[in-house]
């Protein structure tokens, strides 16, 4: 039995690296800052370690192999998923350039809604630490933080010394939209959270208003989707009067569409607080099971983020039509490939078409898929990178334990190399 | 395997050859002497008439690190004018204004470059910049990490600490980050716009830390100096794009009191103020205070006309620039208490009387700084430009009638505000290679690598001289990495990965006492998970590190 400190998480997206883990054998206990999200993620067993064609078992290069030959005489095969580390995803886009994929993460029709938006007038942002030393307002807009990220007031709101402020428990907290579920955002000193609630599809109207009041626009309405519009203007007056403003949103949990319009309202916001002589940054959560690796590793390789399709020869970005979804009820993909490291109960949308799954060990299936090959979990079967929600840092995953389970790039880089 | 290369004209300014024939040899990725001994060439290429000079360094191009990302997914737009097909050798990828990192590798490759060197790796995302350095074939590279408006250095300097505990700092955040300098830019002026300030003149006070951007000069550069790192403290100063900023640049120069100093994309920080449009050309005066002070270096940053995007970790001033963003869409961040930074693309237009002057600076630059040992020729990828401009930029320096006739196309006003067309200085292609080559590696400090001498590694480009001097540096007949060719008549023939150049400055261990308190109170990880390791560079079989002499 072996007891590993300083354990960085790639699961819960805000780069906790304070786990401590007890190990034996190859099975693992979270015995110090565990979460929610966290510790199932890290104690979930081993079960596959040998990869099946057609439901039985065979070896890797026999795997390899028939993935290839399922590959081999596609059009227009999709690798979803993507949900693994940067070497894994270098792999899967190299095998992607090979046989022309589509690339699509899973995560990515709620990260479009951010990408509309900055790809159409960008941003002010900032970062996890500088939350945690200089932010005094946190606006939280139509998302549940503590259960999209349990730790978060804790590491990055609640802790005890800050480099700016006196008094980490004097910020104030503010949700607009959604109510928490729990009382995380609730200070130290019993201060609880100012809670705006409203319909999530009522929320682009909402924001509307708050970004009127913050220009200064006279609004006539008494209230807006039930929230007074004298509370609107409260809020915008504490957003011009704070020092360090942070406006948090996740793009997944503004479930309707045209949803970029919200975030771009926020976004330039957050630009026009900064024009009145204050400062004011957005922080957009995201970063779970690789979404964030994805677009990174996607974009430096293609220019384009994770949504990007090879077909032509040469990487072709949009939104809407390389959605993989849409491309299996549509009838053009003609092969599916899976790849999901981090999340047994992440499995590929059921399809009648070729299903090759590039798995973390412990997956099930309501359908065989065609290939199996269970793989490890980056940060705990091998080392890796893997991106935070801010986007800007890295975290160096290690390996905990000898599994012997392949890394998702072992095996995309043996199928691209069988082709 | 033993090559020779045959009757070729070489300028190699690190030997002081200057366009002399000889032959070269090369084996197990070196250059060698001639045998002394009856020896066998297994492969010759007959170079006759040909210019032969050794692998290009771009000392100062944004090819890694999370900034130049931003700018890619910021632009789709501009990925869709120039898409690049994979090959059976080759990756697709994309081109234009910031390429993705195959064809960022496979482009400078194919201009007789061998390696870049990103100026702007922040401690805190330096692992990034090497993950994509990593995917940018052929070329080497290496990187300046940045320092100056982090907390950390701020606080030690508020403390009053000694110039030691400075040192001990900058070398352990250069071992933690894998880099081979320093850079500052706007000296703490990028923490100052967390604290909401808009500018920070050089003598101005952070409002926080109560420090300015002349003590924080004061202190990198000597710790560079103190802690034997060969590049000299990598600036940017402060006020980028104002005008009058030529004053500051003249005052920056002035207060490092001798120090070695390099002064980076000097163009954007070379403006006065006078003329109807209150803005001209201080070129002249600031290429008289390179030539008088031995100790400051420069590259000039150039800015040629077309699209491009502006990354840049000055996100005071790129704050202040965006109301130029074409298109209209920017990014700016505030980075971890480390950094900054700020994405704005532009257009820079040769009828826009500011942009053309822009252009008449940095060619006014270039020539009136009389030692080419100490200017580099740079776009600033891509802020003034991209890298792929290169070609028509040495134009432009090697052909006085070109660049006349590119002069009376642009805005009237600008033409009337600059001495350009007096100008008659060409540069000679050994100048080009001093630039290029010798310089650059000799600034950075670069072992074997910039030269043609034995003992040197096997970076080599061949030309085929050209009076179109665009023609001649856009499309080399060879280059060679580390002996293997990998480019023919201006096309990839095969690939490599190149190494990753560093340094490795001595510290105290016990400034990681300090540090781990820091991280564990106020940072986001812990400080063991923040230190980039060895393995991280070299696990996939791809990378190398290579550690460099120190200054002693
Ligand atoms: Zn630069």
């Amino acid at each position: 039995m072996t007891e590993i400190t300083e354990v960085p998480s790639p699961f819960c997206g805000i780069g906790t690296d304070d786990l401590t883990i007890r190990m034996d054998g190859v099975s693992l206990k979270v015995v110090e800052n565990g979460c929610a999200v966290n510790t199932p993620a890290f104690e979930q067993m081993i079960t596959d370690t040998s990869p099946r064609v057609d439901g039985k078992e065979v070896s890797l290069d026999v795997a390899v192999a028939a993935a290839a030959a399922l590959l081999k005489d596609t059009r227009l095969p999709v690798i979803g998923g993507c949900a693994t580390d940067v070497n894994g995803m270098r792999g899967l886009l190299a095998l992607a350039d090979r046989c022309g994929a589509v690339v699509d993460n899973m995560n990515f029709t709620g990260a479009r809604n951010n990408f509309l938006a900055l790809q159409d007038s960008g941003w002010m942002n900032t970062t996890l630490a500088e939350v945690k030393n200089r932010c005094d307002l946190l606006l939280v807009a139509g998302t549940d933080l503590e259960a999209f990220a349990p730790r978060f007031f804790e590491r990055y709101l609640w802790n005890k010394e800050s480099m700016f402020l006196d008094d980490t428990s004097s910020r104030e907290v503010i949700y607009l939209g959604k109510a928490p579920s729990g009382d995380a955002s609730t200070s130290p000193t019993g201060r609880k959270a100012l809670v705006l609630e409203c319909a999530t599809e009522d929320l682009p109207e909402v924001i509307a208003v708050l970004r009127a009041l913050v220009k200064g626009q006279p609004v006539l309405a008494a209230s807006v989707c039930g929230i007074a519009a004298a509370d609107l203007l409260a809020i915008a007056g504490k957003l011009k009067a704070a020092k360090y403003g942070v406006v948090t949103w996740a793009a997944g949990a503004l479930a309707y569409s045209q949803a970029e319009l919200t975030v771009q309202t926020l976004s330039e916001m957050i630009k026009d607080i900064n024009n009145q002589n204050t400062r004011c940054s957005g922080l957009p959560l995201g970063g779970k099971e690789g979404d964030q690796t994805a677009n990174q590793v996607c974009g430096w390789t293609t220019g384009y983020p994770a949504r990007t399709r090879f077909s032509r020869g040469y990487p072709e970005y949009d939104p809407y039509l390389n959605d993989t979804n849409l491309l299996l009820t549509n009838g053009e993909a003609d092969a599916m490939v899976w790849v999901q490291a981090f999340n047994v109960k992440s499995v590929p949308p059921v399809t009648a078409l070729p299903t090759i799954v590039v798995g973390r060990s412990g997956m099930t299936f309501a359908k065989e898929p065609d290939v199996f090959i269970p793989v490890g979990a980056p940060g705990i079967d091998h080392a890796g990178h893997a991106y935070r929600m801010d986007n800007v840092v890295a975290i160096r995953l290690k390996k905990l334990r000898d599994s012997g389970l392949p890394s998702t790039a072992q095996v995309l880089n043996a199928i691209e190399q069988a082709l | 395997m033993l090559i020779k290369l045959t009757g070729g004209t070489v300028y190699d300014p690190a030997s002081g050859i200057d366009g002399q024939q000889q032959d070269i040899y090369i084996k197990d990725g070196r250059i060698v002497t001639k045998p002394a001994e009856a020896f066998q060439v297994d492969k010759e290429y007959d170079l006759k008439g040909k210019v032969v000079m050794s692998g290009a360094i771009d000392m100062h191009t944004h090819i890694g690190g999370g900034k130049g990302n931003i700018a890619r997914t910021l632009l789709p737009e501009d990925h869709r004018q120039d898409p690049v097909m994979r090959s059976d050798i080759t990756r697709s990828g994309c081109g234009h204004a910031m390429p993705s990192t195959f064809v960022t590798g496979y482009r400078y490759a194919e201009m007789g470059y061998t390696s870049g060197f990103e100026p702007a790796l922040l401690p805190v995302n330096a692992r990034q910049a090497h993950m994509e350095m990593a995917d940018i074939p052929i070329l080497d590279k290496g990187g300046y990490v940045m320092l100056g408006s982090d907390d950390y250095l701020l606080r030690l300097m508020t403390a009053k600490k000694d110039q030691k505990a400075i040192n001990d700092y900058v070398a352990w955040t250069i071992q933690s980050a894998k880099a081979i300098g320093v850079k500052v830019v706007n000296p703490g002026g990028i923490n100052a716009f967390k604290f909401n300030q808009r500018k920070l003149d050089l003598d101005e006070q952070n409002a926080h830390y109560g420090v300015t951007p002349r003590d924080i000069l004061q202190v990198l550069a000597t710790a560079v100096k103190e802690i034997g790192v060969s590049h000299p403290l990598h600036v940017h100063g402060c006020n980028l794009g104002v005008p009058g900023n030529m004053q500051t640049t003249l005052d920056t120069i002035q207060g490092i009191g001798g120090l070695p100093m390099h002064l980076t994309h000097i163009q954007f920080h070379s403006y006065g103020t006078e003329g109807d449009f209150k803005f001209s050309s201080g070129a002249a005066r600031i290429a008289e205070a390179i030539n008088k002070n031995k100790n400051i270096t420069i590259d000039v940053g150039q800015i040629l006309f077309g699209q491009t995007v502006t990354a840049s970790g000055d996100s005071m001033r790129q704050h202040a620039n965006h109301k130029h963003a074409s298109p209209n869409k920017w990014v700016t961040m505030d980075i971890e208490c480390d950094a900054g930074c700020g994405v704005v693309p532009f257009k820079y237009k040769d009828k826009n009387f500011v942009n053309a002057l822009q252009w008449a600076i940095g060619l006014e630059t270039f020539l009136l700084v009389d030692d080419p040992w100490r200017i580099f020729l740079t776009t600033d990828h891509p802020n003034g430009a991209p890298f792929t401009s290169y070609p028509h930029l040495i134009r432009l320096l090697m052909d006085r009638s070109f660049r006349n006739e590119v002069l009376s196309t642009i805005h009237p006003e600008a033409q009337k505000m600059t001495t350009l067309a007096s100008i008659e200085r060409e540069y000679t292609l050994q100048e080009i290679a001093i630039m290029t080559r010798a310089g650059a590696a000799k600034l950075i400090g670069l072992k074997d690598r910039g030269g043609l001498s034995a003992g040197n590694w096997a970076d080599i480009t061949v030309y085929t001289s050209n009076t179109d001097r665009q023609k001649m540096f856009e499309k080399p007949d060879y280059v060679f990495k580390d002996g293997q060719l990998v480019v023919v008549d201006g096309k990839v023939v095969s690939t490599k990965w190149g190494t990753t150049h560093t340094v490795k400055p001595n510290f105290d261990p016990s400034v990681e006492k300090g540090l781990k308190d820091y991280f564990d109170r106020y940072l986001t990880m812990k400080l063991g998970n923040f230190k980039i390791s060895d393995d991280e560079i070299t696990e996939d079989g791809r990378g190398s590190i290579t550690v460099h002499p120190l200054r002693h």
